[in-house]
């Protein structure tokens, strides 16, 4: 067997420190196999060692939560015996490497995550980023990416209901791939990932262990430099077709009391599966390496442990329950094998041969893992890119062309040309499809529905991780009380740079300070999550990026509304104020070159505007409401204008309140709902908007062919449309 | 009226049918697993879409083979009513039930979206509830909808008017620019010469009830129904 030298320590990603660390553990030196256990259980991405001080500082506790973090997913009760599990993950290392299998296997992973905890999958959403359109690897990552979500979500019938894509410089070495599924499950009926009962059996299901992804957790714990394309090996490859039996094959047994604990093998495969529920039981375990089942001949134990193989879980289920459970398999022709047992102790044990390959203390691997409080700094360059004179950037001479290019940009184009690669009508459930503030999930069988939806407004994080992470959680929480549900938890995916940096340390833990104050304020708490370092080439670091993935309640179906105008002559107005909004705006990158200024949000006043909103929603006040976000007041007015049944004009005038033009309609002041509603009802919103303590205004009507905003704009809503609906199809030609 | 929704693996669109059947249409319902071997009771049976044995190799070459298609074919044979929908109708093909083929969509791509069906033969047991030449808009939702015959075979169709759905412009002008995948003759849906057999690329389940968006496909099986209960 190979020696443990120097090198080989290095090559497994851990420090000369956690190597000591290990000895003394043990007691001894490790064997290879024990190294290579360590190896993934410490890396970043499995043991959230850096992260973990600062992740405490979420709320995590509310009315509806039924699992907060540390499981597969976070679970809310959503009343009448129901339950929602959901959760976000990252795949952005693989899928930089080979765009088509990693999205793939991020959505089979996280879906692997939901089902899991005893839920059917019913919807997916993802959120992208890829590097600066002119950039030549961003169409085929682009078209990679969203072929490898289509590919996956499609063939196993999970639709695919809503997302965001945003393209910046700082990605032009790191895409993220953020995907996140809700699940519907009974209350009563929830399964975890633990191992109980000394003497039980540890049963694999699903495919055969083979030597892709081993590492792969390593992989995601590191920077890229030059030549990341040959760590293509360490990148998994999805089989939908073998998830979706094992996903109805799972559903199957858990109408039966056969099952004790089961988790899927995700990163780290058999490792950390194994680990983890060994671990969360307070048991031992003991795996026969030899039973477990192999696509490929002679492969070592440290193969089959590390291997990151897809489409596998691992379970404990009640002794003598073995062959009704394999008959449950067989059925759907996978196999299950038992590899080994729940024990008495805290140790795990591997045996190969009949001999003891591996001895480790499972709390080694997991509650006394590695915990670093990273050095962090606020960099000195923050200043610079936070100072905005007004002055230094001319005002444009022509608004419907300014208004057209950013219709263009990238960020705010239809995404139609993704979403439609999307099945996002299957399971007949979809009563909002792709496109809309959020998606809306009706729940068969009940008057409910859930909204769904991600936001992470990355330029804001970057010019302040504080305010961004909060206006994170606040615009999603926007975008469902524009929908008619109230925000009821979170799930999120932090992605930033390398962590041994002093200022990316800086960037997370505001972040996450900013994510909690919102959450403090708005009521919602996070129920699950994830954490994405390393996303750095070369030396460059990604712009901040917490994705917050949001679920809310639409109590009754019925109520509920779209972004976009439906009749014409309705009234226009606006909840909420308008203020300075140009810093980090859309606007200042597309129109002048600029990343610069600070966002800003009032919290207190965001929550009155959402009251005001989703309380108009649910008393079928208004008829449509669209939050706005990038690209300011102009944008969500024109956006509301393109209702894909057909467009409609609107005629506007808003008080400049001493805003300069550009401002008052790109400005992206946060806390403003464009809303329209028949005339007969302004006295019933002016009174819920009165006593939410939100302010409110008529600013326009519904009315003709062409958007007319202050004698500033006046353009043919086709035209709009037109530079709107192609802008993402010229990008792919680029 | 009592109605068997085929299950292969890989699947589905078989819960939405049987929701479709079961609690939109309120009739009798059952899944019929692939590897059975008896359609005994049932009326009609659906063969649901999805990607059965993950549609890696041509869609629908394996499902074919499940022991259940033997039972299929012999209950058509009989005058069984039959529905193939998108994965279903790409399996009736393969299955020698319905003539032609699936090919990969013209674009390449999966398509997900609306799309406007002219009504060509309203007088099918699986059309009656419609008019002849009326639009309906009824999602597809598939990557392999191409739909391909030989010249014949188009002829034998046309003549024998067993073309029920054409894809359309809204006003229902048949064009190029109307078909979304390539299509021969902008076929969307087909019957065989007994009429007992059909196969469509859309979803008429997808489009059942209000709260979806379109009604448009319930004719698909308020004309089933009707047919059987006169």
């Amino acid at each position: 067997m190979k020696t443990i030298t120097d090198e080989v320590i290095k090559e497994h990603g851990l420090s000369a420190e956690e190597y000591r660390n290990i000895v003394k553990t043990l007691g001894r030196d490790p064997n290879l196999l024990e190294l290579g256990i360590f190896s993934v259980m410490w890396s970043e991405h499995c043991s959230y060692k850096s992260s973990r001080v600062h992740l405490r500082n979420f709320p995590t506790k509310g009315p509806y939560v039924l699992q907060g973090p540390g499981e597969n997913a976070g679970i809310v009760d959503i009343g009448g015996g129901l339950a929602v599990a959901f959760k976000m993950e990252s795949h952005n290392h693989p899928s930089f490497i080979e765009p088509y299998q990693g999205a793939a296997t991020g959505v089979g992973g996280i879906l692997r995550d939901i089902f899991t905890m005893g839920a059917r999958p019913i919807a997916s959403l993802n959120s992208l980023r890829f590097g600066s359109p002119e950039n030549p690897r961003t169409a085929y990552l682009l078209e990679g990416v969203v072929a490898g979500i289509a590919g996956y979500g499609n063939c196993i019938g999970v639709p695919t209901v809503g997302g965001e894509v945003y393209f910046n410089d700082s990605y032009n070495g790191n895409c993220l791939v953020n995907v996140m599924t809700a699940g519907l499950l009974r209350k009563d009926r929830i399964f975890r990932g633990t191992a109980k009962g000394a003497g039980n059996p540890v049963i694999y299901v699903g495919s055969r262990t083979g030597r892709d992804g081993i590492h792969g957790a390593t992989m995601a714990s590191d920077v890229f430099g030059e030549g990341g394309e040959e760590r293509r090996p360490t990148v998994q490859v999805g089989d939908p077709f073998a998830e979706k039996l094992l996903l109805e094959a799972c559903l199957e047994l858990f109408k039966t009391d056969f099952v004790i604990g089961i988790q899927d093998m995700g990163a780290a495969g058999l490792t950390s599966s194994s680990v983890e529920m060994a671990s969360r039981g307070n048991m031992g375990m003991e795996i026969d390496i030899d039973r477990v089942p192999r696509r490929e001949e002679g492969m070592t134990a440290y193969e089959v442990m590390l291997s990151e193989s897809q489409e596998r879980m691992l379970m404990v289920v009640r002794k003598g329950a073995e062959e009704e459970v394999k008959k449950i398999f067989r059925k759907w022709d996978l196999e299950a094998e038992v590899i080994g047992r729940v024990v008495e102790g805290n140790s795990i044990r591997i045996f190969e041969g009949g001999a003891t390959a591996a001895e480790i203390p499972v709390a080694s691997l997991t509650d006394d893992a590695p915990v670093y409080n990273r050095p962090a700094k606020r960099p000195s360059s923050q200043d610079s890119i936070n100072r905005l004179d007004l002055k230094s950037i001319p005002e444009p001479s022509d608004y419907n062309e300014t208004l057209l290019r950013l219709m263009s940009s990238g960020n705010i184009a239809s995404k139609e040309w993704i979403y439609r690669q999307y099945d996002h009508m299957v399971r007949t459930d979809t009563v909002v499809c792709p496109g809309s503030d959020a998606a809306v999930i009706r729940i068969k069988g009940t008057d409910k529905a859930l909204a769904l939806t991600v936001d992470c407004n990355s330029r804001y994080c970057y010019l302040d991780p504080f305010t961004g992470g909060a206006i994170a959680v606040a615009e999603a929480a926007r975008n469902l009380v524009a929908s008619g549900a109230r925000p009821i938890a979170i799930t999120d995916c932090l992605n930033f740079g390398n962590p041994e940096r002093e200022e990316v340390m800086w960037q997370f833990a505001e972040a996450i300070m900013g994510i909690r104050e919102a959450c403090l304020t708005l009521g919602v708490p996070v129920i699950g999550g994830n954490v994405s370092f390393y996303n750095e080439t070369s030396g460059v670091s990604i712009h901040p990026t917490p994705t917050i993935g949001m679920v809310g309640l639409v109590e009754d179906i019925n109520c509920r509304a779209t972004q976009w105008f439906e009749n014409d002559g309705d009234l226009i107005a606006l909840i909420g104020e308008n203020s300075a909004g140009l810093g980090g705006s859309e606007y200042l990158k597309i129109v002048h070159g600029r990343e610069a200024g600070l966002p800003s949000i009032d919290l207190r006043n965001e929550k009155r505007v959402q009251e005001a909103c989703l309380k108009a929603v649910r008393e079928c006040i208004i008829v449509s409401a669209h939050d706005a976000s990038e690209g300011g007041l102009a944008v969500a007015l024109a956006e509301a204008c393109l209702n894909p049944k057909g467009d409609l004009g609107a005629e506007v005038k808003i008080d400049a309140g001493g805003l300069r033009a550009d401002d008052l309609l790109f400005g992206e002041a946060q806390s403003r709902i464009v809303v329209s509603l028949k005339e007969k009802d302004l006295d019933r919103l002016k009174g819920v908007c009165a006593s939410a303590g939100a302010s409110v205004s008529v600013i326009g009507r519904v009315t003709g062919g062409e958007l007319k905003i202050n004698g500033l704009i006046k353009i043919p809503v086709s035209a709009v449309g037109k530079a709107w609906r192609g802008a993402l199809r010229g990008i792919l030609k680029k | 009226m009592k109605f068997g929704i085929i299950v292969f693996p890989g699947s589905n669109c078989d819960h939405d049918c049987y929701h479709a059947v079961k609690h939109v249409f309120g009739q009798d319902a059952e899944y019929v697993w692939h590897k059975d071997t008896s359609l005994k009771g049932f009326d009609c049976v659906v063969l649901p879409g999805g990607f059965s044995y993950g549609d890696y190799l041509r869609t629908g070459a394996i499902a074919r083979f499940s022991p259940v298609m033997n039972e299929v074919t012999a209950f058509a044979k009989k005058g069984g009513l039959v529905l193939g929908i998108c994965n279903g109708f790409q399996i009736l093909t393969e299955a020698g039930l319905l003539p032609g083929v699936l090919m990969r969509n013209s674009g390449l791509k999966f398509i997900c979206r609306h799309a406007d069906l002219k009504v060509e033969n309203a007088s099918t047991v699986f059309s009656s509830s419609y008019k002849k030449g009326q639009v309906v808009s009824i999602p597809i939702a598939h990557a392999d909808g191409n739909y391909f015959a030989d010249d014949t075979t188009i002829k034998r169709l046309e003549d024998g008017d067993r073309i029920v759905f054409r894809y359309s412009a809204p006003d229902g002008q048949v064009t190029m620019d109307a078909n979304p995948n390539g299509a021969r003759a902008n076929i969307a849906g087909i019957v065989n010469e007994a009429g007992n057999v059909m196969g469509m690329m859309p979803h008429p389940e997808r489009a059942s009830e209000a709260e979806l968006g379109s009604t448009d496909g319930s004719g698909v099986f308020e004309s089933i129904l009707k047919g059987f209960l006169t």
